[in-house]
């Protein structure tokens, strides 16, 4: 049973999807072969070329460890590539289906959902995230987790209202006056036609996950050292950004464009989904 | 009289507001839309009937209760002499099955993300009408039915123009080969020129495959077109029910002479200026007493408004709920 969305053969590929599409990519194949892109080991110290300016030989600079920054943020993808989509897949997948329960179910079921998720929603998210990873301990996974855990409400939230709008429509009626079972009106009919803003909202998510493993990274709370990974990477250069910005600075680019690249995709995705009647 | 094929008794149901904390606190009762108050009416094999009313009288209710889309709160919906208001899981596919619907807006009762040949074949594959490798030959069929050309199978229903979307709809409540049709405003969000091709349409699969057809409309000329009986409906109750010639020629309830004397003449010559009713629907939330048709009636008595009118017999095969025998259908209120 296909809960995906068909896409329609669209006589022109919206620009944003083209643009986003091509960015992702980009940061998909340095993720998966970041070997061939990289010109040093990123963890390869070396002690006579500390904090070097970008020269030739260092296009982004060295850290204070003497480590390519370059070699650093190519390596960095494949961590913040898995950050965003491990960060989100499963709060997307869980939040949706149960969304879509609760807004096909109504009534006492979709009230007492509605306080859950305003209880989960009233802390603030790093807070909340930060505590539970403080609980179960530092690292990447106890990071997805923890995001996986207060992430799914917004899904379910969103899937919710708009299942709720699709199920009083008269397509809706016919396939109860055909018969058919609960779990396929839902699935079969009626996700298909809600599910477009979690999509789009996933990967505005994809961007604001990078953010947060960023964010948790330069707490210390996220990937661990010697990892490369953009956030840590800002927070190792911080003490040194008077002397030697470039190596806060270019990590900070590479969370700039794979975000705005999420973003982009999403807007095109948009397009592409949207309902025509 | 003919076989009964689908009837409602006494069937009644209710829309009940939210019922707010506070609204207990202070010990109301629940507020609730008396949308149908005891409709009672028979449907014979074979035959077209008419469900008339002006918006908000319940016609539509009704024809979801018929079709088990709405539950009823009292009253029961008889199938083939079986009481079918409280069937669930397979046997109610069953009754669905033979007891199909076509909704009224073509635009929303198709799923925008599904292919023609999509909402055929999952009707056909669930109900198990067909054989896998026969499907596409009988979706090919079911689209000649309704004259649609077979190309039309793999295009997305905003392909489509309003009168081929309904006739898609046609094409699915039929694909599952049910015995009665009920038309919900099946044209009224339709062209006038398309209007007549659908409706025609769905008269020709009638009589080609002797379907019973529940016409629900506010159109009464189109009603008069294609029925053979004719149900008026008012404020949830069914006031007046009868052969379609008999209904329009002499009414026995003056809501049908009020109802019947509202739409224009096409004539000019024969156009009046009296007005058989007077004032507004009374609210559905708090009706009124008595016969519920009482404060607009230029007949009411004083029994009117206490008493309830049942339905009872003013001809063969004809019924109305009305305490006068016999009405002057001349008298308005002005005159009165």
């Amino acid at each position: 049973m296909s809960v995906l969305v068909r896409l329609r053969p669209a006589t022109r590929l919206p620009r944003p999807l083209i643009a986003g599409g091509a960015i992702i990519g980009a940061c998909l194949i340095l993720a998966i072969f970041p070997q061939l892109f990289a010109p040093y080991d990123p963890l390869k110290m070396d002690y006579v070329a500390l904090n070097q300016a970008p020269s030739w030989a260092h296009p982004f600079g060295t850290d204070n460890f003497g480590r390519d920054v370059l070699s650093r943020i190519i390596f960095a993808y494949r961590i913040d590539m898995q950050i965003a989509i491990f960060a989100t897949v499963f709060a997307f997948t869980f939040g949706t289906l149960l969304g879509a329960l609760v807004g096909y179910a109504g009534g006492r079921i979709e009230a007492l959902f509605g306080r859950v998720v305003d209880a989960i929603i009233t802390f603030p998210f790093l807070v909340l995230v930060i505590a539970i990873v403080s609980v179960l301990g530092p690292g990447l996974v106890n990071m997805y987790i923890a995001v996986s855990v207060v992430g799914w409400v917004f899904y379910a939230r969103i899937t919710a209202a708009e299942i709720k709008v699709q199920k009083r429509l008269d397509y809706a009626d016919a396939g109860r006056a055909m018969g058919y079972t609960h779990f396929r009106i839902i699935f079969r009919h009626l996700l298909p036609n809600a599910i477009t803003p979690a999509v789009v909202y996933w990967m505005t998510d994809m961007a604001l996950a990078i953010l947060l493993g960023s964010s948790l990274g330069y707490l210390g709370l996220g990937a661990q050292p010697p990892a490369a990974e953009w956030g840590v990477q800002i927070a190792d250069g911080k003490n040194f950004m008077t002397t030697a910005w470039w190596s806060s600075v270019f990590p900070g680019f590479a969370i700039v464009t794979t975000g705005l690249g999420f973003s982009l995709l999403g807007d095109g995705l948009a397009e592409v989904l949207r309902t025509r009647k | 009289m003919t076989d009964i094929i689908l009837s409602a008794q006494n069937v009644s149901k209710e829309f009940l507001f939210p019922h707010s904390i506070l609204a207990r606190i202070r010990g109301e009762p629940p507020r609730a839309v008396h949308a149908l108050n005891g409709v009672s009416l028979d449907i014979a094999k074979g035959e077209t009937l008419g469900i008339v009313g002006e918006s908000g009288c319940g016609k539509s209710t009704l024809a979801r209760c018929l079709v088990r889309l709405h539950e009823t709160d009292g009253g029961r919906i008889m199938f083939e002499g079986a009481d079918v208001s409280h069937l669930q899981g397979p046997a109610r596919r069953t009754f669905n099955r033979r007891v199909q619907m076509i909704f009224q807006d073509p635009y929303s009762s198709l799923n925008p993300r599904m292919t023609v040949r999509q909402i055929l074949s999952e009707a056909l594959r669930v109900h198990r009408m067909r054989p896998a490798a026969q499907i596409d030959a009988r979706i090919a069929e079911l689209l000649d039915l309704v004259r649609l050309s077979p190309d039309a199978a793999n295009r997305y229903p905003h392909e489509f123009s309003g009168g081929q979307r309904q006739r898609i709809g046609i094409a699915r409540a039929l694909s599952v080969e049910p015995e009665v049709l009920v038309a919900d405003e099946l044209v009224s969000a339709l062209d006038v020129s398309v209007q007549a091709q659908v409706v025609n349409l769905l008269l020709e699969l009638q009589d080609r495959l002797h379907l019973t057809v529940v016409f629900v409309a506010h159109d009464l000329r189109l009603v008069r077109h294609i029925s053979h009986r004719v149900a008026v409906m008012y404020l949830g109750t069914v006031v007046e029910n009868g052969p379609t010639a008999e209904i329009f020629a002499h009414p026995n309830h003056p809501y049908t002479n009020a109802l019947l004397r509202a739409a224009p003449e096409v004539n000019p010559t024969r156009r009046t200026r009296t007005v058989a009713a007077r004032g507004e629907l009374p609210s559905p939330i708090n009706l009124p007493s008595g016969c519920l048709f009482h404060t607009r009636c230029p007949h009411a008595m004083d029994r009117c408004r206490t008493e309830v009118p049942v339905l009872r017999a003013f001809g063969k095969n004809h019924v109305a709920a009305c305490h006068l025998d016999t009405f002057d259908p001349t008298v308005t209120k002005d005159t009165k």
